[in-house]
């Protein structure tokens, strides 16, 4: 018998299990993966960020006691009726369709309860959610599902779609599946069939055309309406300066870590930039073209806590957008319907086949039985709950770092973890006083 | 005749004076003079009004368009009667791209030429056009009726949903799943009386009838060569 030692086995970090799956997936199926949900790959993100606090030379506020305010006014540029919220966290755009009616009500009741507003998506606004929603952003995008001027009347703002972060330059897909009578019915489209969503606008393209379309728009809703224009995080310098240029009120920041209903997989790993690499340029545009606070900054993308949230705000940011948190709170992947995510082939915590319509959460499905699992009252609450928890965590942060309002937060509060992080936040990385790229260095 | 002079009241005030009219639901008539391509002239009316535009007018012309009638006496720029959703506009000219684009309702009635995707991604709107269509037209088209009286472009109806094209002229190529029909007694009604609204001097069996192969409608990796 040979005493010689082996090595260990040793799995290729190239070639992985997951990517070999991947291989095999692809060769059994001949078809590219599709999924829903933002990147999952790890990027430089705002865990690689910290507070600096209070210190001698900053002095803090003392916690329950001394105010540190939250409120935030979208849309004071050109709009007669700006939006006021409560809190600087958002729900963003996410389509009934391919989020059943009882989440979207449950979206509209937490973020009314919570003092904040929440986003149509592609598809159209039903009346529920408007009914469910205090403030409600309608979403103008590309394939114009659903869309009409009473509608758009209705709204107290509307979101141009130019792209999202998950997928920026592409376009939709909701799965036959998905497309029950009444969804159909709101897209003008056959039952059961795929629907694509375009991935441009029928009507413009480039800047130029966008600001005409921005006047009509105005023209139609008689310049009450904030417009906030949605980019995804692809070139955040130039985009953002090109939708002030066009007329924007507001400009909404969606980096790659932002969700999608569905999409292919090789598009949200590997198109568009961190949310974190996006802020600063951003509010570089902003700040070269004199509208830094005039125009607003809404940032989406990987937003979970408070912390991420004061992060977003001290980088420049206005309000932050979340999407795939929101969901979570509603019951999105929960290990008590860890039997169903198992027969589905998944575990909790990893299920991302949105676009199939078997969601066992009852939240991006449109079966009606499984869309009964989501009480959207309890929906509400629990959203609500963790609105709150959110701007709690965001505001301790602020009085730590000696704020009254959470807009105060700068970016001489925070340092950074790791080179990448440092360089795309242009913080200094912790115990130094440099950042890769740093002028005079 | 209530007329109002673009080259004197600015867009916000005759949009607003066209709007309101139209919400009084009694039917006035309304004339612009001197539109000197405006851009967003006339949208968003919600109601019974009848507004002609004495020239040539910019993008998005009656945009959105309920109930109302807007003629052009002119040309019309890019995305004329975008969005419609009833009501008739005519364009005695030319309207440039996107026409009609996503028009849900009514009867857009363009006398001259279309340019490129004419009424693309259309949810149920009636496009005549008396002259001929750019490439592209019908992109994605839901619902609804597009005929045409001259000559269509390349990729007629490409990725075409259940919206039925009637050509009388030539097509130089179809799209994507987008192909020649037969033309049954139904459609020659649903012509006559298209053709009768627009005022168009055709008959109904010079055209022929192109729609949907329905063989795009759920992803089939064995038509990505289609794209």
């Amino acid at each position: 018998m040979d005493k010689t030692p082996h090595t260990d086995p040793i799995q290729s970090w190239t070639f992985s299990r997951e990517t070999n799956s991947e291989i095999r997936r692809a060769a059994a199926s001949g078809i590219y993966d599709i999924r829903g949900g933002g990147a999952k790959r790890r990027v430089p993100h705002f865990d690689d960020l910290l507070f600096l606090g209070a210190s001698i030379s900053r002095y803090p506020l003392e916690g329950y006691r001394e105010k540190c305010e939250t409120s935030v006014t979208l849309g004071t540029r050109f709009a007669k009726k700006p939006i006021e919220l409560k809190i600087p966290i958002t729900i963003a755009g996410m389509s009934f369709g391919a989020l059943s009616g009882q989440a979207k009500e449950a979206l509209g009741r937490g973020a009314t309860l919570a003092g904040t507003s929440t986003t149509t998506g592609d598809g159209g606004m039903t009346p529920e959610e408007r009914g469910h929603s205090e403030k409600l952003v309608y979403q103008y995008l590309p394939s114009r599902y659903g869309m009409n001027p009473d509608d758009l009347r209705r709204a107290d703002a509307i979101e141009v779609v130019v792209g999202q972060g998950a997928k920026p330059g592409g376009g939709g897909m909701l799965l036959g599946q998905k497309i029950t009578e009444r969804v159909a019915g709101m897209r003008d489209l056959p039952v059961g069939i795929d629907q694509r969503s375009a991935c441009r606008h029928p009507d413009w393209t480039g800047p130029d055309d966008l600001e005409i379309k921005i006047l009509e728009l105005r023209e139609i809703t008689n310049w009450e309406k904030p417009i906030y224009i949605k980019i995804g995080g692809a070139r955040p310098y130039y985009d953002t300066a090109l939708a002030i240029k066009a007329g924007a009120d507001v400009v909404v920041l969606d980096g790659m870590q932002g969700g999608t209903a569905a999409t292919q997989d090789v598009f949200i790993e590997h198109v568009g930039q961190p949310t974190l690499a996006c802020i600063r340029p951003a509010v570089q545009a902003l700040q070269d073209l004199g509208m830094h606070r005039e125009v607003q900054l809404v940032v989406s993308g990987g937003i979970r806590n408070g912390a991420d949230v004061a992060k977003a705000l001290a980088l420049g940011a206005d309000a932050v957008a979340i999407g795939t948190a929101a969901l979570v709170a509603l019951g999105d992947n929960d290990p008590k319907w860890e039997e169903d995510y198992k027969a589905l082939g998944t575990t909790h915590g990893a299920y991302d086949d949105w676009h199939e319509g078997r969601d066992p959460a009852g939240i991006t499905t449109q079966d009606p039985v499984l869309a009964s699992r989501l009480d959207p009252v309890e929906g509400g609450r629990l959203l609500r709950n963790y609105l709150n928890v959110m701007t709690l965590e965001c505001q301790t942060l602020a009085r730590a770092c000696g704020k009254s309002h959470v807009h105060n937060l700068e970016p001489e509060d925070l340092c950074a973890l790791t080179m990448e992080a440092a360089a795309m936040a242009q913080v200094p990385l912790a115990g130094t006083d440099w950042y890769p790229g740093k002028p005079g260095f | 005749m209530n007329v109002l002079d673009a080259s004197e009241i600015s867009l916000r005030d005759i949009n607003t004076t066209l709007q309101n009219a139209a919400n009084t639901r009694r039917n006035e008539a309304y004339e612009i003079v001197n539109p000197r391509g405006s851009h967003a002239i006339a949208v968003g009316l919600d109601g019974p009004i009848s507004v002609t535009i004495k020239g040539s007018t910019g993008y998005y012309c009656a945009g959105m368009n309920k109930d109302a009638s807007v003629t052009v006496e002119g040309s019309a720029g890019p995305g004329v009667a975008e969005n419609m959703m009833s009501g008739v506009v005519t364009i005695e000219g030319d309207a440039s791209q996107y026409a009609g684009a996503t028009g849900h309702g009514g009867l857009l009635n363009i006398k001259g030429n279309a340019s490129s995707r004419c009424g693309i991604s259309m949810k149920g709107i009636d496009i005549v056009v008396h002259g001929n269509i750019g490439h592209m037209s019908a992109f994605m088209a839901q619902k609804g009726n597009l005929v045409v009286l001259g000559d269509a472009g390349d990729a007629l109806g490409d990725s075409l949903y259940e919206a039925q094209l009637f050509v009388r002229g030539s097509v130089k190529s179809l799209g994507a799943d987008c192909v020649e029909k037969e033309v049954r007694p139904e459609h020659l009604e649903l012509l006559a009386d298209l053709l009768k609204q627009a005022g168009a001097d055709a008959s109904p069996q010079e055209f022929r009838r192109y729609g949907s192969a329905r063989e795009l409608y759920n992803f089939n990796i064995d038509h990505a060569g289609e794209y």
